[in-house]
């Protein structure tokens, strides 16, 4: 019933698994991304106060 | 036939009804338009965890059915079960990617803090529907987790009533009080959003002297 | 006559809806969003599962590690195991944990009262049929607590010494019927009625799980599996999942207190590390009016990437 443990990363106190290092990581990627990433543009209606109905 | 002043002013449903359609400004409930500064990839990392979450309460309310054992004998149950752990994965990713930017909008400017508030507590009882939910998985991580997680609890005073070796109230914490706690605080949270407006941008801060 | 008040500069925020806007379609937005969310968790969920380590049944740990388990029971004859000396919620036996001179484990109170001997005399107890495990119950009762204590405890030593903890290699003493009642309660674990004992007996419908996992959590074999599979209190363990799948990354922060001085050799480490983390949880709510804290986005401005669109324009 012993399962192998994961694969762990060790750096002085920090021990992490490989799995939560990837996620982690990979946040911080699309964090940065949808930064830089355009946005499309679109027309710009510029009077103001506009009638929602 | 509409009521008379006197009935008016005293009408509790005229009350609640004017509460409720003055919490948001008219239009402002489902607006086909958004300030043109709302353009940046960041934004949809909000409406991300909603659906993340809407994926979570689908998957949990299969797992609901099959009852609290099924996914250990249904390779379907585990299918759902599966789905479920990684809706709550990107659930929480898509969260917390939501306040790395709101936090670097400093969305709280405007009268904003409550939203930001909301947030936070609502990200806090989202990890605590999450606990319950490793709970009542019947099997060696819930043998784990609760033993481990009782000393921290009871370290607190309140292990006499939330007892985390009881899987018939950790179940019934996490399929019911909890996804009502978060989903009530859920809605305050997008209330006040479509309250407030999406804030503007930071340079755009105007200074005026108060005299 | 004019009077001078002192002058203040205070910002102030523009009204979101005093911008020109542009189209934005809020529903698609949702509807698209959750056709993402739902087809990635299917994906995910299709490619890497999720997992399912069997529960620690009483037989599988008996058969695992009966060393440990006839320790075990010993101990809770004993009055020395972890929940025979835990205090509150179980009993009187400890002030339990402290922070800042608030004894908050202590004022929790009684409200789980468990005998931890019972956890191993109860399911004997119910046993029928036995003649030797009844007349080793009938020894026991007959000894005063202070001649059973002494017993168990030095049953408890002996097997500690023993090659491996054997019970079969425990060399002679005054045990009393402390081997006899711990044999039988071994036997017990391996035809698997112990848990059924310890949670339905009574009731019939068991949903409460705590005598069994009290029992469990007494023994090393539990403890022994989860460090194997680097859950451990300091390996960071509530991260963590078993095998390679995704544990609980928000976690990072309430675990890696455990993982340091002076929490890491601490006996307050639980209640200090929660009053700490509600600390810090209660100023990530109230970032908006810390001062300092809340003025890091002007001072490290990510914002000038995100509505560079916008700033542009007003160039």
């Amino acid at each position: 019933m012993v399962w192998a443990a994961g694969r762990y990363i060790d750096w002085g106190v920090v021990s992490i698994s490989l799995t939560n290092l990837l996620v982690i990581v990979g946040m911080i990627v699309i964090f940065v991304l949808a930064l830089v990433i355009p946005f499309p543009r679109e027309h710009v209606r510029e009077h103001e106060h506009e009638d929602d109905s | 036939m509409s009521a008379s002043p006197e009935e008016h002013d005293r009408s509790w449903t005229v009350a609640v009804r004017n509460r409720v359609s003055g919490l948001v400004p008219p239009g402002q409930v489902l607006p086909d338009q958004q300030p043109a500064y709302v353009a940046s990839w960041i934004y949809v990392f909000g409406v991300a965890t909603l659906a993340a979450l809407v994926v979570v309460v689908g998957s949990g309310v299969v797992l609901a059915m099959g009852g609290a054992a099924w996914w250990h004998t249904s390779s379907f149950g585990h299918f759902v079960n599966s789905v479920h752990l990684w809706s709550v994965e990107l659930f929480f990713a898509a969260m917390v990617i939501h306040l790395w930017g709101k936090f670097w909008m400093a969305a709280w400017r405007g009268n904003r803090g409550l939203t930001w508030a909301t947030g936070v507590v609502s990200f806090v009882a989202s990890i605590g529907a999450a606990f319950t939910g490793y709970l009542v998985q019947s099997n060696f991580d819930s043998q784990w987790i609760s033993g481990e997680a009782k000393d921290g609890i009871n370290s607190i005073g309140i292990g006499g009533f939330f007892n985390v070796l009881n899987p018939g109230q950790m179940l019934l914490w996490h399929v019911t009080l909890l996804p009502v706690a978060v989903g009530i605080i859920t809605v305050m949270h997008v209330v006040l959003v479509r309250r407030h407006g999406v804030v503007p941008p930071l340079d755009d801060e105007r200074e005026e002297v108060a005299r | 006559m004019s009077t001078t008040h002192a002058t203040r500069t205070r910002r102030r925020t523009p009204d979101s809806h005093d911008y020109p806007t542009r189209h934005y379609d809020l529903v698609k937005e949702f509807v698209i969003a959750l056709a993402i969310m739902t087809g990635l968790s299917l994906v995910l969920a299709g490619v890497f599962s999720s997992p399912d380590d069997k529960a620690i049944s009483m037989a599988s740990w008996a058969k695992a590690d009966p060393a440990d388990l006839v320790a075990t029971a010993t101990g809770e004859l004993a009055g020395t195991t972890t929940s025979a000396t835990y205090g509150a919620p179980y009993n009187d036996a400890s002030e339990g944990q402290s922070v800042l001179g608030l004894k908050l484990q202590k004022w929790g109170g009684v409200g789980i009262p468990i005998n931890s001997a019972d956890l191993v005399l109860q399911p004997l107890r119910a046993v029928s049929g036995d003649a030797q495990l009844a007349n080793a119950l009938q020894q026991w009762d007959a000894l005063s607590a202070d001649q059973q204590t002494t017993r168990a405890t030095a049953y408890a030593d002996a097997l500690a010494k023993a090659p491996d903890g054997d019970p079969a290699q425990v060399s002679q003493g005054s045990y009393g019927p402390v081997p006899a009642l711990t044999t039988s309660f071994l036997g017990l674990a391996s035809s698997g009625g112990l848990e059924g004992s310890l949670t339905s007996s009574a009731t019939f419908y068991g949903s409460d799980q705590t005598r069994a996992m009290l029992l469990l959590s007494d023994g090393a074999y539990l403890e022994d599996q989860a460090v194997a599979d680097h859950l451990g209190g300091d390996q960071w363990g509530m991260m963590n999942e078993v095998g390679n799948y995704p544990g609980q990354p928000w976690m990072w922060l309430y675990t890696f207190w455990y993982q340091v001085k002076p929490f890491s050799t601490s006996e307050n480490a639980d209640t200090q590390v929660w009053a700490l983390m509600m600390l810090l949880t209660v100023g990530l709510i109230l970032v908006p009016w810390i001062p300092g804290v809340r003025s890091i986005p002007r001072l490290i401005p990510v914002h000038r990437l995100i509505w560079r669109q916008h700033y542009r324009r007003k160039r």
